[in-house]
């Protein structure tokens, strides 16, 4: 069944491509496997929960190498998240590319499904060898969705994108990689990490390496492809950018601090420290930039960077409530930035719009979109009622924890940030001057109706996820279980 | 029968070759040729296997005794390497039926038959011959044929590339033949392992000394080290495309493993890595072939040339891991040295398709293609990613060891350059996949269609070689690492 997940989209490949002439047909393709994905994530959420390992051994490669996955709870969380939003991402895409009229659009669906299932390999790989085959796949395979315009800016953005992701990946990853293989002799995900004490000198240079080689984790200064990433169409931003690539960074940092480092050797090193600032310092720059952004999609590729140093922080506070934090922030930043991310694409094809500038009175035009588009600000920003809250309520807990108290500041400091330059979209959407022009032509013009649906279903999300967090939770509760990490709270 | 399978796999394509020209016919000549190199093919494909199971085969000509006669000596490396060349050229051969059509003018098709199943012979020649100067007489086959095929493009510039080739070749083989006759003068003998026996007694004469550098350095020639890799590209660029790919995926290999046979076997590691520096020359070398190579490739506008530029740095990967001088370095040389022979030989080929079809192999020509000939395209595109070295591709695992050996030795400075420099890589090969996949068609290519079966099978025959020996390192791990094992057990 773990095989399955991976092979249902993959497989759904060449079905998309024949059904290339019809494109009801290859759209309904997309559909029906996103279905029967969520159907086998959540039967394989039963079975975890169920306490049952699943594991799943491909051919020795060489050396001890294989590929290999295994079913974590972090790994479980991760892909059901991804599941989910595939299915109402495809939704919100026939939407959207049909609203449109963008070219090429079964290379769109091709690569969509490839990256899926490679974002599946990245949730379920049991070792760092596996998860690195998928993160390259995913890294290629998203590259066409980006330059999918085609036109000289996309190319350009393009190349930034696949620059910038392989430089990391290739010369931080793959060689902390192999100095891990070459100290350790594995590169098995293990609770409790795989470090001895003999080589906890050389660990505290792979860290960096590693935490440097997940370019997709977007710590600065190797972000500079989010924001090029965004000449993508708005369903690659809001799936990929906002959940797939970004998380599978997180994800990925994440994995490697608790099940390679660990984090009883992570709280020793020199170099977790300096990491865990320069985490900060993203998050807070990264939300000075956002508020000077006027293109829509680029304050929230700026905010998404944001964000990402907050999971960054959890993994590397090395604390069981910072692990908790960090992981459900997967889940919640996922869903809040997809539904900004929708509404985004949805105000492009409505209205035509992409500056910040332009929006003021749009709320009466297009009143869905936009209180869709506030509630997944306050779950970015963290108030209740969405899930947002949670998350950051348990990184601070870990911040506190280990008396870093500047770090306690930076996470105050940017979610007043994030209120400064997300709150006011909407606001000035729904409250203008009554002078303004703008609201005396205002008829409502919405989005096409996949499009809205699919956007409110995720700001429905952000919200249930504040008042029924406990599946969540357990998961992230058992992800700590299984690394082996105590967690009082 | 049996017993004389090492020198029938040479004898064979050597009596096919005139016979090529009697049979005049030029679909039955092209059957012919891949007959033949199909079952120089299977034969090495026993030996290969006879070695594993039983060790070294020696097999005396015309039954004189060693050093007297001529000996072939068949073991794990040179079985490897033979069934790597044979493997390579009958899957050549397959495509050159139709490539050759568009290419040649029809009553050349049995020239080219001809020079191609010669320069086969010699390249099964040196692999297997364990006399120098037999090794000088198939290498001077394996050229003499090669300036043949390269001469035979349509493009009037392959007459010249040609001769630079045959000036630079030349040297070269000038360069060897007075190692030879150094040594032989020295020692008196010509058989490699009688000479390996020998030479330690006289090795620190200035004779050997210079006898070993006229040697390595002719050699360097051969297999087109940097900076004497001049002739390469352009031989490469103006060549028929499956001349290309044939040269590409085999002769630059057979010239390392010239080098690998002197250096380990007959000179020994003692010599070569403790009184001289070659090591260090190798490491520099290596290096700036790989840098200089990979950065002319990016700024090519011609496909062939931009892949030739790309073999050349290649060749300094495989270099750098014999300047380890250390058995895993080996392991990771002789790995790239047949995942690399795949990759260069999907890759040509697949230009050589689309030159079959448009007639060009001008990187703008190539705008637009991507829709026209998608398989060919995608074929071009999973060997640039092999070439970069992505997981689940044979580069990957030549890559990975490589570094893996760079560490081991301690020189992880080095081991950081290799890994920036799969990025020049990356450079090159998405440019090419920005102008296929991502750029209007710049001529007019309405009747532009995929590649002939003919041509479409044995390209992806290769293409997915890649990735099946990406995945199941077994056979070429193991016989490389076994290899290089016996290389140092000496």
């Amino acid at each position: 069944m773990l095989l399955l997940t991976m092979l249902v989209p993959a497989g759904s490949v060449p079905a998309i491509i024949a059904a290339r002439r019809h494109p009801n047909v290859r759209e309904g393709v997309t559909i029906v496997a996103s279905l029967i994905v969520i159907y086998l994530v959540s039967s394989l959420y039963t079975v975890i929960s169920g306490g049952t390992g699943v594991e799943l051994r491909g051919p020795e490669i060489f050396g001890g190498l294989m590929i290999a996955f295994r079913i974590e709870p972090l790994g479980m969380l991760f892909s059901l998240v991804a599941g989910y939003l595939w299915l109402v991402t495809s939704v919100y895409s026939i939407g959207y590319m049909r609203g449109h009229g963008e070219q090429n659009q079964t290379r769109f669906y091709v690569c969509f499904a490839v990256a899926i299932s490679s974002v599946m390999g990245i949730a379920y790989a049991a070792d760092l060898f596996t998860l690195f085959i998928f993160y390259e796949i995913l890294t290629l395979s998203t590259y066409p969705l980006v330059t999918h315009a085609g036109t000289i800016k996309a190319k350009k953005g393009g190349r930034v994108y696949l620059g910038v992701l392989l430089t990391t990946s290739i010369m931080f990853l793959l060689m902390a990689m192999i100095g891990t293989w070459h100290l350790t002799g594995t590169l098995d995900f293990r609770p409790g990490g795989i470090f001895d004490q003999s080589t906890a000198a050389a660990a505290a240079v792979l860290l960096p390496l590693f935490v440097f080689g997940v370019g997709k984790a977007a710590i600065m200064p190797f972000h500079r492809w989010l924001p090029s990433a965004m000449v993508a169409p708005t369903p690659v931003s809001a799936l990929l950018h906002a959940v797939a690539v970004v998380k599978a960074g997180v994800f990925s940092v994440l994995k490697i601090c608790v099940y390679i480092f660990g984090l009883d050797l992570l709280t020793t090193l020199p170099s977790t420290d300096i990491l865990l600032y320069l985490a900060g310092a993203t998050v807070v720059l990264a939300s000075l930039v956002a508020m000077r952004q006027d293109n829509l999609k680029a304050r929230l590729a700026y905010s998404t960077v944001s964000q990402l140093g907050y999971v960054t922080i959890g993994a590397l506070l090395a604390t069981g409530a910072g692990a908790l934090g960090g992981a459900m922030h997967i889940a919640m930043h996922a869903f809040g930035k997809i539904t900004l991310f929708f509404c985004a694409g949805a105000i492009m094809v409505a209205s035509h719009k992409t500056e910040v500038s332009q929006m003021r009175g749009l709320g009466y035009r297009m009143p869905v979109t936009m209180t869709a588009f506030l509630i997944g600000s306050l779950s970015i920003i963290g108030l209740p009622p969405t899930g947002g809250t949670w998350s950051k309520w348990y990184l601070m807990i870990g911040a506190i924890e280990t008396d870093k108290w500047v770090l306690m500041m930076i996470l105050m400091l940017s979610s007043l940030l994030n209120i400064a330059y997300l709150l006011p979209i909407p606001i000035r959407a729904f409250w203008v001057d009554h002078e303004s022009d703008d609201r005396s032509g205002a008829v409502m013009q919405e989005a096409p109706l996949p499009v809205l649906l699919a956007l409110s279903v995720t700001a429905i999300g952000c919200i249930v996820l504040f008042f029924y967090t406990q599946p969540l939770y357990e998961l992230a509760l058992a992800f700590l279980e299984a690394a082996g990490i105590p967690y009082g709270g | 029968m049996i017993s004389h399978f090492p020198i029938l796999q040479v004898i064979i394509p050597l009596l096919a070759a005139p016979l090529c020209l009697f049979l005049r016919i030029p679909r039955l000549v092209g059957l012919f040729a891949i007959l033949a190199s199909l079952t120089a093919f299977l034969i090495s494909f026993a030996l290969l296997n006879q070695v594993i199971e039983t060790g070294t085969i020696e097999y005396w000509l015309g039954g004189w005794e060693p050093p007297w006669g001529i000996e072939y000596r068949i073991d794990l490396l040179n079985g490897y390497l033979l069934l790597l060349v044979t493997l390579m050229s009958t899957i050549v051969l397959i495509a050159a039926q139709t490539s050759i059509e568009k290419e040649l003018p029809e009553n050349r098709h049995a020239f080219f038959y001809v020079a191609y199943l010669l320069c086969l012979t010699g390249l099964l020649g040196i692999l297997a011959t364990a006399d120098t100067f037999n090794l000088f007489v198939f290498l001077e086959i394996s050229a003499l044929s090669s300036y043949t095929l390269i001469g035979l493009g349509t493009d009037r510039r392959a007459l010249t590339a040609a001769y630079q080739y045959l000036v630079m070749g030349t040297i070269g083989a000038t360069f060897i033949i007075i190692g030879v006759g150094l040594m032989y003068m020295m020692t008196g003998t010509l058989n490699m392992f009688d000479l390996a026996e020998r030479l330690p007694a006289v090795s620190n004469s200035r004779t050997i000394l210079c006898a070993f550098g006229f040697f390595i350095v002719g050699v360097c020639l051969k297999l087109a080290l940097f900076p004497l890799h001049l002739w390469l590209p352009n031989a490469y660029a103006w060549a028929p495309s499956v001349a290309t790919a044939f040269l590409a995926a085999t002769s630059t290999k057979v010239a390392v493993y010239v080098l690998i046979r002197y250096v380990f076997t007959v000179f020994g590691v003692s010599f070569v890595g403790v009184s001289l520096p070659l090591g260090h020359i190798f490491l520099v070398l290596g290096l700036a072939g790989i840098f200089a190579a990979s950065v002319a490739a990016i700024y090519q506008l011609n496909i062939k040339r931009l892949f030739a530029y790309s073999s050349v740095a290649q060749i300094g990967y495989m270099i750098l891991g014999l300047a380890m001088g250390t058995k895993l370095g080996l392991t990771a040389t002789l790995l790239h040295l047949f995942n690399h022979a795949l990759m260069k030989a999907a890759i040509f080929l697949a230009i050589g398709a689309v030159v079959y079809r448009i007639g060009s192999s001008q990187l703008y020509h190539f705008a637009g293609l991507g829709r026209k000939m998608p398989l060919t395209m995608a074929a071009i595109v999973v060997g640039g990613l092999s070439l970069v070295g992505v997981p689940l591709t044979v580069g990957f695992v030549s890559k990975w060891y490589l570094v893996v050996a760079l560490l081991e030795r301690g020189w992880w400075p080095v081991a950081i350059l290799v890994l920036i420099s799969s990025l020049l890589a990356v450079i090159y090969v998405w440019r090419i996949v920005e102008w296929i996949y991502f750029t209007p068609a710049r001529i007019i290519m309405d009747d532009v269609q995929e590649a002939p079966l003919t041509q479409l099978i044995p390209i992806w025959i290769l293409v997915l070689a890649n990735i099946y020996f990406g995945i199941d390192t077994e056979l070429t791990l193991g016989v490389s690492n076994l290899a290089a094992q016996s290389l140092f057990g000496q």
